[in-house]
């Protein structure tokens, strides 16, 4: 495959596609998917052939178009509608309303209107093909630009030159921690000839959190290039995408987007002609939450029980099976094609000076809209929820966000101004993490959300050391008296205590994230934990007393 | 080369063992290969019982020890045969705070069973799901394969009620 023959199936599969007047997207990723757009996509390909307009419409099923709360999605692309809500019974209306020109709001039909904030206020890169391109069609992702970047990579650039444009992009690591992407490609690429692999990890363990999911539902030719572009640069031959067995739809569009690139040459033995190789094999995760920490994950690929080894060294060295390894996250490799196509330079203008790039979110919780959104770093809080979230529903009133999962904190209102970013977060308490993002009103509890993620804590530690399997289950014990209002002033200052012995003495990153969530409402939300004590009714109404619930 | 010792045992006639075999050799019957191994026995049997356990053991040429380690280790992979029809409740976060509890809460009183547990007469499973990623339909359950989004604790109760009331299977 060379770069002409590549532009040869863009071009084509770009004239087929135009040949069509109307181009008709359904949104079948797992959102839509639960709601019955499957069935939306069968009634419209249907109405499409007894219409007689097989030659003017095109009914294609493509990936996430974000505003997840609406689904099922269908958009009129070249007319540049959306409506949202469909069902199966109204879906042929679309299509008449193509011949005819009548507004199918008039037969029921809810149109989404696409120029509010939602839309508007973001910014796509990691998910500039969802929603847009068929997932199970290489073609239709080539005719976006796609494998482009790989070609140019292999035959233009050194390895060298790939790792100095990452470095330069600023990219950083998205699944939460945000080590530069450019200095641990560097480390591996430097360990020399020998065995290495690279590893994408799509364990995505976060309660609240399903980007990755979206970008491997939606786009799977994205990641699987941004491996074989990481693996070119650093010297490995095989790379291992290590996702959740929770997601069968990922799953399988991952393993027919493997077999049609290996077909077309863009995967498998010497890519373009060149002496590069890459083969990539998926590993289903098992449903372990300390798996997302590399070396577990590690542990878990070799077929062991996903417990985490002290760092150094760290997999950069000595990995999968003692080779050096590159872990990177879903959206983290997402990003590398665009870098490489568009260069570092035009990735570096977006975000802040620290954070380069977008980040995506998956909103939820009590929030108007939910889905999932992709903003440019440096963007508030305030306008992720308020303008692009559509503000709190019902008329209740906010009390905090909480991002980065079991590892994160609780932002109150105080701080909703400040930037999205990852020191800007780390400095109010709590982290970027992988991009979970949830709304929380004045009726959740702030300590019953501590307890809910201590709770999960607990059960998903490994058990190997001691701080994290007894801390979080001391922890939450207190947190349970406090919250069937038993616990006393003692109780709390023992909780801190433990939060601080726990966050420096726990093996690996589950453990010393754990009381993030605790720490951050008990600094935030000390007033909701004082009322709790000594018999005290829960604010929020949220807990009961042990009297309540008997009775 | 490594060499084989022993034939490993296959438990009954049963044609799905094929199907465990063909994956372990897939991976050259590999130590590495265990969690595949056992996703492809939880797939075609529903749970691992021991008699899988010492099988899978024998075909990769590991201890028992670790192969119930592994089993046991990961949330995923269960031990016990599930009910007819199984029910799972998503407790995400986003869940949680949009009424989670409350969905278990109203299943344990109509049909006396925590998460986890299967009723007496094997019709319904209830088991908990960490994040089914749909959480712009919060609260979510799944009941049998269809994913039920943004339901109320006694719409769920019905849902299981007429899946079960009408014998329907999976």
């Amino acid at each position: 495959m060379t770069i002409e023959e590549l532009r040869k199936i863009a071009e084509t599969e770009s004239a087929a596609q135009q040949k069509f007047q109307h181009h008709v997207c359904v949104c079948i990723a797992a959102g839509c998917l639960s709601s019955g757009a499957d069935l939306v996509r069968d009634a419209l390909k249907v109405e499409v052939v007894e219409s007689g307009m097989q030659n003017e419409v095109l009914v294609k099923g493509v990936g996430c178009m974000g505003l997840c709360s609406a689904g099922p999605l269908v958009t009129v692309e070249t007319e540049d509608q959306m409506f949202a809500s469909v069902t199966p019974e109204q879906a042929p209306e679309i299509i008449r309303s193509l011949d005819t020109g009548v507004d199918p709001a008039a037969a029921g039909l809810h149109r989404c209107a696409t120029n509010v904030p939602f839309f508007q206020r973001q910014e796509k890169i990691v998910l500039e093909n969802s929603g847009r391109i068929d997932p199970e069609r290489i073609e239709d992702y080539i005719a976006h630009d796609g494998y482009a970047a790989l070609v140019t990579a292999i035959t233009e650039m050194s390895p060298q030159e790939v790792i100095d444009q990452v470095k330069s992009s600023g990219l950083r690591g998205r699944g939460g921690a945000g080590y530069p992407t450019g200095l641990k490609w560097s480390t591996v690429a430097k360990t020399g000839e020998q065995q290495k692999y690279v590893i994408c990890n799509a364990d995505e363990g976060d309660p609240g959190a399903f980007m990755d999911r979206a970008v491997l539902e939606s786009d799977p030719h994205r990641v699987l290039e941004g491996m074989a572009i990481a693996g070119y640069a650093v010297g490995a031959q095989r790379g291992f995408i290590y996702v959740r067995a929770e997601y069968p739809l990922a799953v399988k569009h991952l393993k027919t987007a493997i077999k049609q690139a290996e077909r077309l040459g863009l995967l498998g033995n010497s890519i373009c002609g060149t002496r590069f190789s890459f083969h990539i094999d998926i590993r289903l995760g098992a449903g372990a939450f300390v798996c997302g920490e590399e070396t577990a994950l590690i542990a878990s690929i070799e077929g062991k029980r996903g417990m985490p080894r002290p760092r150094p060294p760290f997999p950069a060295e000595s990995g999968l099976w003692e080779c050096p390894t590159l872990i990177n996250n879903v959206e983290t490799l997402a990003n590398i094609a665009p870098i490489v196509r568009r260069g570092a330079e035009w990735f570096a203008r977006i975000g802040t000076e620290k954070s380069k790039g977008t980040k995506v979110f998956a909103l939820a919780g009590r929030v108007e809209n939910t889905g999932l959104i992709e903003v440019p770093m440096g963007i508030t809080l305030r306008e992720i929820i308020h303008d692009i979230g559509g503000g709190i529903p019902d008329g209740k009133q906010y009390k905090a966000v909480q991002t980065g999962g079991p590892s994160g904190g609780c932002i109150p209102a105080a701080h909703l101004d400040s930037p999205v970013d990852y020191e800007s977060l780390a400095r109010i308490g709590s982290i970027m993490g992988s991009g979970g993002m949830i709304v929380m009103d004045e009726t959740s509890c702030m300590v019953d959300v501590a307890k809910y993620f201590m709770e999960f804590c607990m059960s998903e530690s490994c058990g190997k050391c001691i701080p994290c399997r007894a801390g979080t289950q001391q922890m939450h014990g207190i947190l349970e008296k406090i919250t069937a209002g038993e616990a006393g002033p003692a109780d709390v200052a023992l909780l801190e205590e433990l939060c601080d012995l726990v966050r420096n003495t726990a093996l690996c990153g589950l453990g010393q994230s754990a009381p993030n969530p605790v720490v951050t409402t008990l600094k935030y939300f000390r007033q909701e934990y004082d009322a709790h004590l000594n018999g005290g009714a829960c604010p929020a109404g949220a807990c009961r007393t042990k009297d309540e619930v008997t009775a | 080369m490594q060499t084989f010792v022993g034939t490993p045992q296959v438990p009954s006639d049963d044609k799905r063992w094929k199907l465990v075999e063909a994956t372990a050799r897939r991976h050259g019957r590999e130590p590495h290969a265990l969690i595949e191994t056992l996703h492809t026995v939880q797939e075609c049997f529903g749970y691992l019982d021991e008699s899988a356990l010492r099988f899978v053991a024998s075909v990769l040429r590991v201890p028992l020890s670790r192969v119930y380690g592994a089993a046991t280790f990961y949330h995923f992979f269960t031990l016990k045969p599930k009910g007819k029809h199984t029910c799972v409740v998503c407790t995400g976060t986003a869940c949680y705070i949009k009424g989670a509890p409350q969905l278990l809460k109203a299943i344990e009183r109509r049909y006396g069973i925590a998460p986890g547990g299967t009723t007496a007469d094997g019709e319904l499973s209830v088991l908990t799901a960490r994040c089914l990623g749909s959480c712009g339909l919060a609260p979510a359950a799944v009941m049998d394969s269809a994913v039920l989004g943004r339901i109320a604790p006694e719409d769920m109760v019905k849902r299981i009620e007429a899946r079960i009331g009408k014998g329907l299977h999976p």
